[in-house]
C-alpha cells in the first residue's frame, strides 16, 4: 500500500496548477461571466488532456489513470473554470469529438439529485447532452430539448435552462454503464469541490494575513485562527476521501466502491460548502461584495453539490450499509 | 497512490488474523472497569502473549526487540484487532507510546536495559507525570521542583490527571531543574520509580464514576540523578520528542473501534424496543449515521496519508494535529448518537432491556476528555492555524 501521491503525481498536479495560473486565471475566468464559456479557452483544456487524460495512448489519450484525472479536476475546481467540464469528460470515447474539445457534452443523472425540477448547465453552448438514467446511458441532440433559459443564474460562470420533460434520445448503454459514469462524475464532482475547498481556505488565510484590525492581523485572533484550523482540517479530509475514492476506482478490489465514491461526495461537499462560506466571513464586507471572488465560489459549490448525488442523498445511501446484518 | 495491499502485507494480515481467531475468544472477558490491578494483570498478560507471538512494539525498532513493521502493517495490524476484539494496549499505553519510545530515542544504555524489555514483554507498567494543576495547556509553566542533593535528585510537587498511576511501576516525569531560566529552558525529564518514599497517589473520580486519573503528590521524593533521560534542564525538548509520539498513530487503534462502534450503534437502532418502534425509523437519524460513516472512513484514509507522508519524507506528518483534532471531536458525536439511540435505556448506566447502556454511556462519557488531554481541541487549532498555516501569534 503506498497512500500517497508518486513523484509524477506531484509533478501533474503541480503542471496543471501552473498551467491553470497562467491560462485559468481568475482574471480570464471572471471575463465569461454571463456566458461561462469561451471556445479558445475549451480547446485549450483539451489540449492539455482534460476531456481524454484516462483514454489509451493507442487512442490518442494519456493512459493516466482516475487519481490523475481527481488531481486534475481539484486544480480546475480551484481556478474555478467554467463549462460542463465534468459532462465532457464523461463523454469523451462515448461522443465523437468530446475527448478533443471539438464537440461540447453537457449532460444530467436524472437518478440522483432528484429534488426540483430538470435544470441543465450550459445548455445554450452544447452539441450534444449525456443524460443518466437508473436503467441506461442516453445521447440528446440539444435541439430536441424544449428548454427554457433561466434568465439570471445563481452561479454567474454557469448558465442553466429549465425543461419540464426530457426526451429518450439515442441509447449509448445500459444500467452498468450509467453507474460506471455515475460514479466516475461523483468523483470528478467531488475532486473540483476538493479544489473550491482548498482555494476558499487559501484565499482566507491570506487575507487573515494582510488584513489589520486593533493594530494587528485578524489572523491572530483565536476567533478567526481558529476557523481557519477548522478549513483546514475540512480540506485535508475531503482530499483523503477524493483520492481514496479515485484510487479505488483504479482498483475495485480494495474497496466498495459505490461507498467510498459517496464518502467523497459528502466531505468534499461539505468542506467546499463550509470552507467558502468561511471565507466569505473572514474577509467581512469586502467578502460580500462581488468585486472579491469569494461569492463565485460559493455560487459554483452550490452547482456542483446538486449535481450527482447532494450530500443528504448520499448520506441516505450510505446509511443502509451501516450496522446492516452481515457487515 | 494505491491502496492495494502488497503480497507481504495480505500475508501478515492472513497470519495475524489467525492468531487473534484463536487467542482472544481464549483470552475470556475484561474485568470491571474499576478494578485496577485486575485491569493491570489482563491488560499486562495480553502484552506478553503478543510479545511471545512477535506482535509486541510494532514500530519499536527491531535492536529493542520490536516488529520495526512497516507503517501500512501497524495500520492493519489495528484494524485486525480491532475486527477481533482483541484488548487494547490499556494500561501499557504510557510505556508503550510514550515514555519507551523516548527512552530509545534519547535514554542511555543502561536506562534502555532497564525498562526497554520490560516494557514491551507487559512486565513495567509506567505513568505520565506532566500535567500539574496550574500547568495544563501551558505545560512549560510546571513548577514541581527537583534539587540537586549528590547523587539525588529531591523532588516536591503535585502532578494530576495522571493516568495508570494506581498500578504503575514507573513515571515519566517533568520537574522543573532551573526556576530562574525562561519557563521552557528549565525543565528536566526523569524516570522517577513509583514505589520511593514520598508518593502519594490518591485516585480521582472523573464524571463517569470511576478513577481513571490519580493526583500523585511527592514529598522530598529521592530521584537518583542517572534516572534522568537527556541533560538537566533539556527536559523540553525530551519532551517534544515524546509529545511527538502521542499525536502520530497513537489513535488508530480507536479510530478502526470508531467505525466498529458507529456499526454497532446502527445495528442497535435496527433493534425493536418494547415501545414497538425503532430508532431506524427516524430518517433523520439514520442521515447522521451515512453523513458520520462518510467522515470516519475520511479519517482513516486521512491517517494513512498523513503517515505515508511521514514516512516519505522522515519527519512526523503536519496532519498529525489535524487527525487528532477531528477524531476526538468525531468521536463526541458518534458518542452522542449512540445516547440518541438508546431511547430511555440511556438513563441506565449497566445494559437495560438488552441494550448496551453499559458500553454506550461509558464511551459518551470518556469521550469528553478526548478532547481536552494530549492539547486540547483549542491548542490543537492554534498549532494548526500557527504553525501550518502560518498565522501569527496572539501576543
Amino acid at each position: 500500500m503506498a497512500f500517497r501521491l508518486s513523484q509524477e503525481q506531484e509533478e501533474l498536479r503541480q503542471g496543471f496548477r501552473d498551467f491553470c495560473t497562467g491560462r485559468v486565471s481568475l482574471e480570464r475566468v471572471r471575463a465569461l461571466e454571463g456566458s461561462g464559456f469561451e471556445r479558445d479557452l475549451w480547446r485549450e483544456l483539451a489540449e492539455m488532456g482534460v476531456f481524454h487524460l484516462r483514454a489509451p495512448e493507442s487512442a490518442g489519450g494519456l493512459g493516466l489513470g482516475h487519481v490523475e484525472a481527481a488531481l486534475v479536476f481539484a486544480e480546475l475546481g480551484r481556478a474555478i473554470a467554467p463549462g460542463p467540464l465534468v459532462w465532457s469528460h464523461l463523454a469523451s470515447g462515448l461522443v465523437d469529438g468530446a475527448a478533443r474539445g471539438e464537440t461540447v457534452v453537457t449532460g444530467l443523472d436524472l437518478a440522483s439529485s432528484r429534488r426540483g425540477p430538470i435544470v441543465l448547465e450550459h445548455l445554450g453552448v452544447a452539441d450534444a447532452v449525456l443524460v443518466l438514467r437508473e436503467d441506461g446511458v442516453a445521447r440528446l441532440d440539444p435541439k430536441s430539448i424544449r428548454s427554457e433559459r433561466i434568465e439570471t443564474p445563481l452561479d454567474p460562470l454557469t448558465p442553466v435552462s429549465s425543461a419540464a420533460a426530457l426526451p429518450a434520445g439515442e441509447r449509448l448503454g445500459g444500467a452498468d454503464l450509467a453507474r460506471d459514469l455515475r460514479q466516475l462524475g461523483t468523483v470528478l464532482t467531488a475532486g473540483m469541490l476538493l479544489g473550491i475547498a482548498e482555494a476558499t481556505h487559501v484565499l482566507a488565510v491570506d487575507y487573515a494575513k494582510e488584513r489589520k484590525q486593533f493594530d494587528r492581523p485578524i489572523g491572530s485572533f483565536q476567533a478567526i485562527k481558529h476557523m481557519l484550523a477548522d478549513t483546514f482540517v475540512r480540506q485535508e479530509i475531503a482530499r483523503a476521501s477524493v483520492y481514496a475514492a479515485a484510487a479505488t476506482l483504479d482498483h475495485p478490489e480494495v474497496a466498495d466502491v459505490a461507498t467510498v465514491v459517496s464518502e467523497a461526495k459528502i466531505t468534499a461537499g461539505e468542506a467546499a460548502m463550509k470552507n467558502a462560506r468561511t471565507c466569505i466571513q473572514v474577509q467581512g464586507g469586502m467578502g460580500y461584495t462581488w468585486e472579491l471572488p469569494s461569492h463565485l465560489f460559493l455560487k459554483r459549490t452550490w452547482v456542483l453539490e446538486s449535481s450527482f448525488g447532494t450530500i443528504e442523498e448520499h448520506a441516505d445511501q450510505l446509511a443502509e450499509g451501516v450496522g446492516a446484518a452481515g457487515t | 497512490m494505491d491502496l492495494r495491499p502488497t503480497a507481504a502485507e495480505e500475508r501478515f494480515r492472513a497470519e495475524l488474523r489467525a492468531w487473534l481467531e484463536t487467542e482472544v475468544p481464549k483470552y475470556g472477558a475484561p474485568p470491571s472497569r474499576g478494578d485496577w490491578p485486575a485491569r493491570r494483570a489482563w491488560d499486562t498478560s495480553w502484552q506478553r502473549k503478543l510479545f511471545d507471538a512477535g506482535y509486541a512494539g510494532m514500530s519499536w525498532p527491531k535492536t529493542y526487540g520490536g516488529r520495526e513493521a512497516s507503517l501500512a502493517e501497524q495500520l492493519i495490524y489495528y484494524e485486525e484487532c480491532a475486527r477481533a476484539r482483541a484488548p487494547y494496549v490499556g494500561v501499557n499505553f504510557v510505556g508503550l507510546l510514550h515514555g519507551g519510545p523516548t527512552v530509545i530515542v534519547e535514554g542511555t544504555p543502561e536506562q534502555k536495559e532497564r525498562h526497554i524489555p520490560y516494557i514491551l514483554r507487559g512486565e513495567q507498567v509506567w505513568c505520565q507525570g506532566f500535567s500539574e494543576p496550574g500547568a495544563g495547556s501551558d505545560l512549560a509553566s510546571l513548577r514541581t521542583r527537583a534539587e540537586r542533593d549528590g547523587d539525588h535528585y529531591v523532588v516536591n510537587g503535585q502532578k494530576i490527571w495522571t493516568s495508570f498511576a494506581q498500578v504503575a511501576d514507573y513515571c515519566e516525569l517533568l520537574v522543573r531543574t532551573d526556576p530562574e531560566a525562561p519557563k521552557h529552558k528549565g525543565i528536566t525529564w526523569l524516570i522517577m520509580p513509583m514505589n520511593l518514599p514520598g508518593i502519594e497517589v490518591r485516585p480521582l473520580a472523573t464524571l463517569h464514576g470511576q478513577s481513571e486519573f490519580s493526583e500523585v503528590f511527592l514529598d522530598n521524593v529521592r530521584i537518583p540523578v542517572e534516572n534522568r533521560v537527556g541533560a538537566e534542564n533539556d527536559g523540553w525538548r525530551v519532551t517534544n520528542v515524546t509529545l511527538r509520539f502521542e499525536r502520530g498513530t497513537a489513535f488508530a487503534g480507536e479510530m478502526v473501534d470508531l467505525k466498529r462502534w458507529l456499526a454497532e450503534i446502527a445495528e442497535v437502532a435496527r433493534r425493536v424496543t418494547d415501545h414497538g418502534t425503532r430508532a431506524w425509523d427516524d430518517a433523520s437519524l439514520r442521515r447522521e449515521i451515512g453523513h458520520l460513516q462518510a467522515e470516519t472512513d475520511a479519517l482513516w484514509y486521512l491517517l494513512k496519508l498523513s503517515i505515508a507522508q511521514a514516512d516519505a519524507s522522515g519527519v512526523p506528518g503536519i496532519g498529525a494535529s489535524a487527525v487528532k483534532l477531528f477524531f476526538t471531536e468525531l468521536k463526541q458525536r458518534v458518542g452522542d448518537l449512540g445516547m440518541r439511540v438508546l431511547g430511555r435505556a440511556v438513563l441506565g448506566r449497566s445494559d437495560v432491556a438488552g441494550l448496551p447502556s453499559e458500553s454506550f454511556t461509558y464511551e459518551a462519557l470518556q469521550s469528553l476528555s478526548m478532547t481536552i488531554a494530549a492539547g486540547s481541541s483549542q491548542i490543537q487549532r492554534n498549532i494548526i492555524g500557527e504553525r501550518i498555516l502560518g498565522l501569527p501569534k496572539d501576543r
